[in-house]
């Protein structure tokens, strides 16, 4: 910026086409990683690649990735939101005692309610991060356990049966439109609409803005307060989405449903190639992530491996990404730092 | 102004809360005051209180350990099988600590060899340690230890109702509190969490120490895995499962700021204590935990939220007063 000779290569393109070259290289080696693991599996037992499997394992897959699409949003600002799993819980409890107490409420109105719910819930969170200036991680870590603790209280021991559940409802979370089920369609739907928002509207842009650089973002005009709350407020809104998704797959649902999904949903993206220092990662590669831990998971299932094994198996994957990521962009720090007189910041 | 974050008299405020706990619950049920009670009740937070000290000190210099739960599981599930496999008790409970320390050097090595962020490093060793304790374990339960040892988890300081685990938690405290508030170690903690380019600058050795405190967390949680399968006299692969977020909220709101450079170990010794009694209290009401997990969450957001709007207010006082009396302070 302070320099006024003309460059060569103008130095605001050069990095970007290198970043997006590296993520491209990142969501590649991702697919590779799938196909190799997949691929695999198949040839060890066919099974693997059956209809059936292939059908249970998007629909694992499904909720994760929905929730994953929230969390990349709150990642990119360079924030974290731990409460999604409570918040699913609570829509997913309080969704099946509305069908059960209205059975015959059309099943858009059960999304829009999950939907609301989350964004009211969201809200906290992003009252307390975005105006109380409370960390995200310390006001979300509190805020899963008062949802969870509101859960418990609503619950009081009781249990959402799949038999009380309108039959329509336990229908749309297992039927199919078109071969496809239902739930991945809808997931597949929300990530690519999020992925045009994060990836080419102003307002998505403003999160990897935030969370590249909170104060350039300032500068640029960018309301920080607001963007905050609107990527918490999404956060929740999603997860409470995700709360009824959940219900419609399982159907039985108590105090304790989507305990632990928080680091599930962040595992993934971060294997996808969100990076948790905000302003890095795309929703593509998020998705991506969250499908190979469904695929090693079921592969492993699938290879009889004991069920034990898939979180060890999980976490080393997370930290093998993690590290390769951190040791490819040290590379590209140093690519970038060997290049003649980049940047004026050796005045 | 910003000391106002770390509200001088939070500790003070701490120990009002702690004596309202005491007082509320003796008021809640006349069994609450009973030494039996009181015993039983602490001994039940002993872990979270060892795992909260070197926590603190992780915190201090703005690191996070989200993995001492699972590591405190992994060498539960260590002493089980090895002692399962016969292997005599004293090499079994040093192979924990062993696996502890290891399990603390891996986070250790991985933030600060690599660089990368404890949140993320120690979301995925939550994952690791908890899946090889399965690994190792699987969904068995190894129990009949000895009762030598089963005694060190429940029993109590002869001639007395402490117990022995919050006894040696207590006198770690002690060890703790004056390592971080009297040493020169400890006060470079504070450096490198308030300034970490300045620290390194000034010629402290950042990653060393940071490296040295995964590993003393590691060792702790295996103290606490320890304790904790002697306690119970249960070696289980699900030991403890999610007691990290406890520990962290105990820290967190026992004044240790998120942002690092900031914070006591009596501060945190304090809040395990009221989160602990606030639990015992209402357990013995027969309110059931779910009230429990609201508090915590509320006094966890509280703790930092209300120093936040008070120093806010603060600010804006001072702005306006300066703004009408052209002397400067």
């Amino acid at each position: 910026m302070t320099r006024s000779d003309p460059v060569p290569t103008p130095t605001s393109s050069t990095p970007p086409g290198l970043l997006t070259r590296l993520l491209r290289a990142r969501e590649a080696g991702l697919v590779g990683l799938l196909l190799l693991v997949t691929l695999g599996t198949a040839a060890i037992n066919p099974l693997f690649l059956g209809v059936g499997s292939v059908r249970d394992l998007f629909l694992n897959v499904a909720i994760i990735a929905l929730l994953v699409v929230g969390e990349t949003t709150v990642l990119l600002m360079k924030h974290v939101d731990l409460s999604i799993s409570s918040v699913v819980g609570l829509s997913a409890f309080l969704s099946g005692s509305l069908f059960i107490a209205h059975p015959g409420m059309p099943i858009p109105l059960a999304l829009l309610f999950g939907l609301a719910l989350g964004a009211a819930l969201g809200s906290v969170n992003g009252l307390l991060v975005a105006y109380g200036k409370v960390p995200a991680l310390v006001a979300t870590l509190g805020t899963l356990y008062v949802f969870r603790g509101v859960t418990y209280a609503v619950v009081h021991g009781g249990q959402i049966y799949a038999s009380k559940l309108p039959a329509a409802f336990l229908t749309f979370g297992t039927g199919s439109t078109l071969g496809i089920p239902n739930l991945v369609l809808l997931v597949v739907l929300i990530m690519l609409g999020f992925g045009a928002y994060l990836g080419s509207w102003r307002g998505g842009r403003e999160y990897y803005a935030l969370g590249s650089n909170a104060e350039a973002a300032v500068l640029a005009g960018i309301s920080v307060t607001r963007r905050t709350m609107t990527g918490f407020v999404l956060s929740g809104a999603i997860a409470g989405l995700a709360g009824v998704l959940y219900l419609a797959r399982f159907g039985t649902v108590d105090a304790t449903a989507g305990t632990g999904l928080e680091l599930q949903v962040i595992a993934a993206a971060v294997v996808g190639g969100v990076s948790i220092n905000g302003g890095v990662g795309t929703l593509l590669g998020a998705g991506i992530g969250a499908l190979l831990l469904g695929v090693m998971g079921s592969a492993l299932v699938t290879l009889r491996a004991p069920g034990f094994y898939q979180q060890a198996i999980q976490g080393a994957l997370l930290l093998g990404a993690i590290s390769v990521d951190m040791l490819v962009s040290r590379r590209a720090a140093k690519h970038l730092q060997a290049a003649p007189e980049r940047d004026g910041r050796t005045k | 102004m910003k000391a106002l974050r770390n509200l001088p008299g939070w500790e003070t405020t701490l120990v009002v809360l702690v004596i309202v706990a005491l007082l509320g619950g003796g008021l809640l049920s006349k069994d609450f005051l009973t030494g039996q009670n009181l015993s039983f009740l602490t001994a039940n937070f002993s872990e979270t209180l060892l795992m909260a000290l070197t926590m603190t000190l992780l915190v201090i210099v703005a690191e996070i350990d989200l993995s001492v739960a699972s590591i405190l599981g992994l060498c539960s599930a260590v002493l089980g099988v090895l002692f399962a496999a016969g292997v005599p008790m004293p090499l079994v409970i040093l192979a924990a600590f062993v696996v502890g320390g290891l399990a603390g050097l891996l986070n250790g090595v991985l933030v600060t060899r690599l660089g990368l962020p404890s949140l993320a490093v120690t979301i995925g060793t939550l994952a690791l340690y908890r899946g090889l304790a399965f690994v190792l374990l699987g969904d068995r339960a190894i129990a009949e230890f000895p009762q030598a040892y089963t005694n060190f988890g429940f029993g109590t300081l002869p001639g007395t109702l402490i117990p022995i685990p919050i006894a040696v938690g207590v006198v770690l405290a002690i060890l703790t509190a004056v390592i971080l508030h009297a040493t020169p170690f400890g006060r470079s903690l504070y450096a490198i969490g308030a300034n970490q380019v300045a620290a390194r600058f000034s010629g402290l050795q950042v990653e060393r120490t940071k490296l040295l405190l995964f590993v003393m967390s590691g060792l702790m949680s295996a103290l606490a895995g320890v304790v904790y399968t002697f306690r119970f006299a249960s070696a289980r692969g699900d030991n403890a499962t999610g007691f990290e977020l406890g520990v962290i909220a105990a820290v967190l709101l026992g004044g240790v700021s998120i942002f690092g450079g900031k914070g006591s170990v009596v501060g945190a010794v304090l809040a395990v204590f009221l989160i602990g009694l606030i639990n015992g209290a209402l357990t013995i009401v027969d309110v059931s935990n779910e009230i429990l997990t609201i508090v915590t969450g509320l006094l966890l957001i509280g703790s930092v939220l209300v120093p936040n709007l008070v120093g806010r207010v603060q600010a804006a006082r001072q702005r306006r007063m300066s703004r009408g009396a052209t002397v400067s302070p």
